[in-house]
Protein backbone atom coordinates (compact mmCIF):
# COMPACT_ATOMS: atom_id res chain seq x y z
CA UNK A 1 0.00 0.00 0.00
CA UNK A 2 1.38 3.14 -1.18
CA UNK A 3 1.22 5.98 1.47
CA UNK A 4 -0.79 8.81 -1.13
CA UNK A 5 -3.01 7.54 -3.80
CA UNK A 6 -3.20 10.06 -7.20
CA UNK A 7 -6.23 9.31 -9.44
CA UNK A 8 -5.28 10.97 -12.85
CA UNK A 9 -7.74 8.76 -14.48
CA UNK A 10 -9.26 10.59 -17.91
CA UNK A 11 -6.56 13.05 -17.99
CA UNK A 12 -4.01 13.49 -20.72
CA UNK A 13 -0.89 13.96 -21.23
CA UNK A 14 1.10 16.03 -19.20
CA UNK A 15 -1.40 16.15 -16.21
CA UNK A 16 -0.66 12.95 -15.06
CA UNK A 17 3.43 14.01 -14.49
CA UNK A 18 2.52 17.02 -13.62
CA UNK A 19 0.15 16.04 -10.78
CA UNK A 20 2.29 13.71 -9.66
CA UNK A 21 5.06 15.71 -9.49
CA UNK A 22 3.48 18.15 -7.02
CA UNK A 23 1.97 15.10 -5.06
CA UNK A 24 5.87 13.56 -4.67
CA UNK A 25 6.86 16.84 -3.20
CA UNK A 26 4.70 16.49 -0.70
CA UNK A 27 6.15 12.92 0.28
CA UNK A 28 8.73 13.19 2.31
CA UNK A 29 11.85 11.33 0.91
CA UNK A 30 11.36 7.50 0.68
CA UNK A 31 8.01 8.39 0.87
CA UNK A 32 5.58 6.10 -1.51
CA UNK A 33 2.63 7.38 -4.27
CA UNK A 34 0.44 5.31 -6.21
CA UNK A 35 -0.69 6.83 -9.31
CA UNK A 36 -3.84 5.38 -11.45
CA UNK A 37 -4.06 6.82 -15.57
CA UNK A 38 -5.83 5.85 -18.39
CA UNK A 39 -3.52 7.56 -20.58
CA UNK A 40 -1.17 4.87 -22.21
CA UNK A 41 1.08 7.20 -23.54
CA UNK A 42 1.57 7.55 -19.06
CA UNK A 43 3.41 4.58 -19.33
CA UNK A 44 6.49 5.85 -21.11
CA UNK A 45 6.15 8.99 -19.68
CA UNK A 46 6.52 7.88 -16.43
CA UNK A 47 9.33 5.81 -17.31
CA UNK A 48 11.38 8.61 -18.63
CA UNK A 49 10.55 10.98 -15.85
CA UNK A 50 11.84 8.44 -13.70
CA UNK A 51 15.20 8.02 -15.18
CA UNK A 52 15.41 11.67 -15.40
CA UNK A 53 14.78 12.39 -11.66
CA UNK A 54 16.07 9.74 -9.96
CA UNK A 55 12.59 8.80 -8.00
CA UNK A 56 12.17 4.81 -8.22
CA UNK A 57 9.39 3.72 -10.48
CA UNK A 58 8.98 0.68 -8.10
CA UNK A 59 6.14 -0.84 -9.75
CA UNK A 60 4.25 -0.76 -13.04
CA UNK A 61 0.89 -2.75 -13.48
CA UNK A 62 -2.41 -2.75 -16.10
CA UNK A 63 -5.54 -3.44 -14.84
CA UNK A 64 -7.52 -3.26 -17.92
CA UNK A 65 -7.30 0.48 -19.55
CA UNK A 66 -5.82 2.04 -15.94
CA UNK A 67 -2.64 1.70 -15.45
CA UNK A 68 -1.08 1.81 -12.16
CA UNK A 69 2.42 2.88 -11.38
CA UNK A 70 4.05 3.16 -7.57
CA UNK A 71 6.97 5.59 -7.42
CA UNK A 72 8.97 6.29 -4.44
CA UNK A 73 10.00 9.35 -3.90
CA UNK A 74 13.66 8.99 -3.81
CA UNK A 75 14.97 12.37 -5.77
CA UNK B 1 19.56 13.63 -8.82
CA UNK B 2 19.90 10.63 -11.23
CA UNK B 3 19.22 12.93 -14.45
CA UNK B 4 21.25 11.08 -17.18
CA UNK B 5 21.26 13.31 -19.62
CA UNK B 6 22.96 15.84 -17.60
CA UNK B 7 20.62 18.12 -19.41
CA UNK B 8 19.95 20.86 -16.17
CA UNK B 9 17.90 23.74 -18.13
CA UNK B 10 15.92 24.27 -21.17
CA UNK B 11 14.85 27.48 -22.93
CA UNK B 12 12.37 28.33 -25.85
CA UNK B 13 11.58 31.32 -27.72
CA UNK B 14 7.51 31.21 -27.92
CA UNK B 15 6.72 33.37 -31.23
CA UNK B 16 3.00 32.17 -31.62
CA UNK B 17 -0.57 32.55 -29.65
CA UNK B 18 -3.27 30.68 -31.29
CA UNK B 19 -5.09 28.11 -28.89
CA UNK B 20 -3.33 25.67 -30.81
CA UNK B 21 0.39 26.66 -30.82
CA UNK B 22 0.23 27.92 -27.27
CA UNK B 23 0.46 24.59 -25.95
CA UNK B 24 3.34 22.76 -27.07
CA UNK B 25 5.33 25.47 -24.93
CA UNK B 26 3.27 24.67 -21.76
CA UNK B 27 3.48 21.59 -22.29
CA UNK B 28 7.22 21.75 -22.54
CA UNK B 29 8.05 24.27 -20.09
CA UNK B 30 5.95 22.64 -17.64
CA UNK B 31 6.87 18.97 -17.99
CA UNK B 32 10.75 19.99 -18.07
CA UNK B 33 10.53 21.99 -14.73
CA UNK B 34 8.49 18.94 -13.37
CA UNK B 35 11.39 16.45 -14.45
CA UNK B 36 13.85 19.60 -12.88
CA UNK B 37 15.47 21.50 -15.36
CA UNK B 38 15.16 24.82 -15.23
CA UNK B 39 13.09 26.90 -17.70
CA UNK B 40 13.03 30.12 -19.67
CA UNK B 41 10.48 30.83 -22.11
CA UNK B 42 10.87 33.93 -24.37
CA UNK B 43 7.80 35.35 -25.41
CA UNK B 44 8.08 37.21 -28.70
CA UNK B 45 5.85 38.46 -31.19
CA UNK B 46 2.57 36.55 -31.38
CA UNK B 47 3.51 34.78 -28.45
CA UNK B 48 3.79 37.77 -26.64
CA UNK B 49 -0.47 37.12 -26.35
CA UNK B 50 0.24 33.93 -24.08
CA UNK B 51 0.68 36.42 -21.12
CA UNK B 52 -2.28 38.55 -20.95
CA UNK B 53 -4.47 38.18 -17.71
CA UNK B 54 -7.41 37.23 -19.92
CA UNK B 55 -6.55 34.79 -22.40
CA UNK B 56 -9.00 34.71 -26.18
CA UNK B 57 -7.32 32.34 -28.08
CA UNK B 58 -8.49 31.00 -31.26
CA UNK B 59 -7.76 28.39 -34.06
CA UNK B 60 -7.94 28.63 -37.84
CA UNK B 61 -8.61 26.02 -40.18
CA UNK B 62 -7.27 28.85 -42.53
CA UNK B 63 -3.95 27.82 -44.57
CA UNK B 64 -3.80 24.52 -42.73
CA UNK B 65 -4.65 21.30 -44.91
CA UNK B 66 -3.45 19.07 -41.64
CA UNK B 67 -6.16 20.13 -39.41
CA UNK B 68 -8.32 17.35 -39.80
CA UNK B 69 -10.81 17.45 -36.53
CA UNK B 70 -12.76 14.27 -35.64
CA UNK B 71 -16.38 15.35 -36.60
CA UNK B 72 -19.31 12.49 -36.83
CA UNK B 73 -16.85 9.14 -37.09
CA UNK B 74 -14.83 10.75 -39.67
CA UNK B 75 -12.38 13.39 -39.73
CA UNK B 76 -13.29 16.95 -41.55
CA UNK B 77 -10.25 19.02 -43.06
CA UNK B 78 -11.96 22.79 -44.12
CA UNK B 79 -11.32 24.14 -47.58
CA UNK B 80 -9.65 27.13 -47.65
CA UNK B 81 -12.82 28.90 -49.24
CA UNK B 82 -15.00 27.54 -46.09
CA UNK B 83 -12.56 28.37 -43.86
CA UNK B 84 -12.59 32.29 -44.88
CA UNK B 85 -16.43 32.49 -44.14
CA UNK B 86 -17.24 34.52 -40.71
CA UNK B 87 -17.75 32.41 -37.72
CA UNK B 88 -16.07 29.51 -39.29
CA UNK B 89 -12.64 30.62 -36.99
CA UNK B 90 -15.01 30.91 -33.74
CA UNK B 91 -16.88 27.51 -34.61
CA UNK B 92 -13.52 25.89 -35.05
CA UNK B 93 -11.88 27.28 -31.78
CA UNK B 94 -15.20 26.13 -30.00
CA UNK B 95 -14.64 22.46 -30.85
CA UNK B 96 -10.82 22.55 -30.31
CA UNK B 97 -12.00 23.72 -26.47
CA UNK B 98 -14.74 21.32 -26.34
CA UNK B 99 -12.11 18.56 -27.92
CA UNK B 100 -10.26 19.00 -25.02
CA UNK B 101 -12.17 19.05 -22.44
CA UNK B 102 -13.55 15.75 -23.43
CA UNK B 103 -10.65 14.31 -23.83
CA UNK B 104 -8.76 15.50 -20.40
CA UNK B 105 -6.07 18.21 -22.25
CA UNK B 106 -5.85 20.98 -19.93
CA UNK B 107 -6.77 24.20 -20.72
CA UNK B 108 -3.81 26.85 -21.73
CA UNK B 109 -4.92 29.00 -18.82
CA UNK B 110 -4.14 25.62 -16.80
CA UNK B 111 -0.76 24.94 -17.89
CA UNK B 112 0.25 28.88 -17.87
CA UNK B 113 -0.55 28.45 -13.81
CA UNK B 114 1.12 25.59 -13.69
CA UNK B 115 4.08 26.87 -15.06
CA UNK B 116 4.22 30.20 -12.85
CA UNK B 117 3.87 27.94 -9.96
CA UNK B 118 6.76 25.76 -10.87
CA UNK B 119 8.64 28.45 -10.94
CA UNK B 120 9.27 28.86 -14.93
CA UNK B 121 11.26 31.94 -15.84
CA UNK B 122 9.02 33.91 -18.62
CA UNK B 123 10.80 37.08 -20.53
CA UNK B 124 7.78 39.21 -21.89
CA UNK B 125 9.47 41.07 -25.36
CA UNK B 126 10.26 44.75 -24.70
CA UNK B 127 10.23 45.11 -28.57
CA UNK B 128 6.98 43.43 -29.08
CA UNK B 129 4.77 45.36 -26.25
CA UNK B 130 5.85 48.36 -28.21
CA UNK B 131 5.26 47.27 -31.44
CA UNK B 132 1.71 45.91 -30.80
CA UNK B 133 0.93 48.74 -27.58
CA UNK B 134 0.68 46.12 -25.35
CA UNK B 135 -0.08 47.49 -21.30
CA UNK B 136 1.99 45.60 -18.31
CA UNK B 137 -1.63 46.06 -16.61
CA UNK B 138 -3.02 43.70 -19.57
CA UNK B 139 -0.31 40.99 -18.53
CA UNK B 140 -0.18 38.41 -15.83
CA UNK B 141 2.05 39.27 -12.89
CA UNK B 142 5.99 37.73 -13.31
CA UNK B 143 7.35 37.80 -16.20
CA UNK B 144 10.11 40.20 -16.54
CA UNK B 145 10.59 42.46 -18.98
CA UNK B 146 13.46 41.82 -22.20
CA UNK B 147 15.19 41.87 -25.61
CA UNK B 148 17.21 39.56 -27.75
CA UNK B 149 20.00 40.22 -25.64
CA UNK B 150 18.30 38.63 -22.63
CA UNK B 151 17.46 35.89 -24.17
CA UNK B 152 20.53 34.66 -25.75
CA UNK B 153 22.34 35.35 -22.54
CA UNK B 154 19.82 32.84 -21.21
CA UNK B 155 20.69 30.80 -24.21
CA UNK B 156 24.15 30.36 -23.99
CA UNK B 157 23.79 28.47 -20.52
CA UNK B 158 21.07 26.37 -21.74
CA UNK B 159 21.37 22.73 -22.66
CA UNK B 160 18.01 22.53 -24.94
CA UNK B 161 17.10 25.67 -26.65
CA UNK B 162 13.67 25.64 -28.93
CA UNK B 163 12.48 28.05 -31.12
CA UNK B 164 8.63 27.58 -31.00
Amino acid sequence: MADQLLDAKGLNCPLPILKAKKALNALPAGGTLEILATDPGSVKDFEAFCRTTGNELMEHTVDGNVFRFIIRHSA
Amino acid sequence: MANESNATSMSMIVTKGSLDWGYPPFILATTAAAMGLEVTMFFTFYGLTLLKKKLDLKVTTLGNPAMAMPMMGMHMSMPNIVAALPGVDSAATAMMKNLTRKKGVASIEELRDMAVEADVHMIACQMTMDLFEYKLDDMIEGPVLGGAASYIETATKSDINLFI
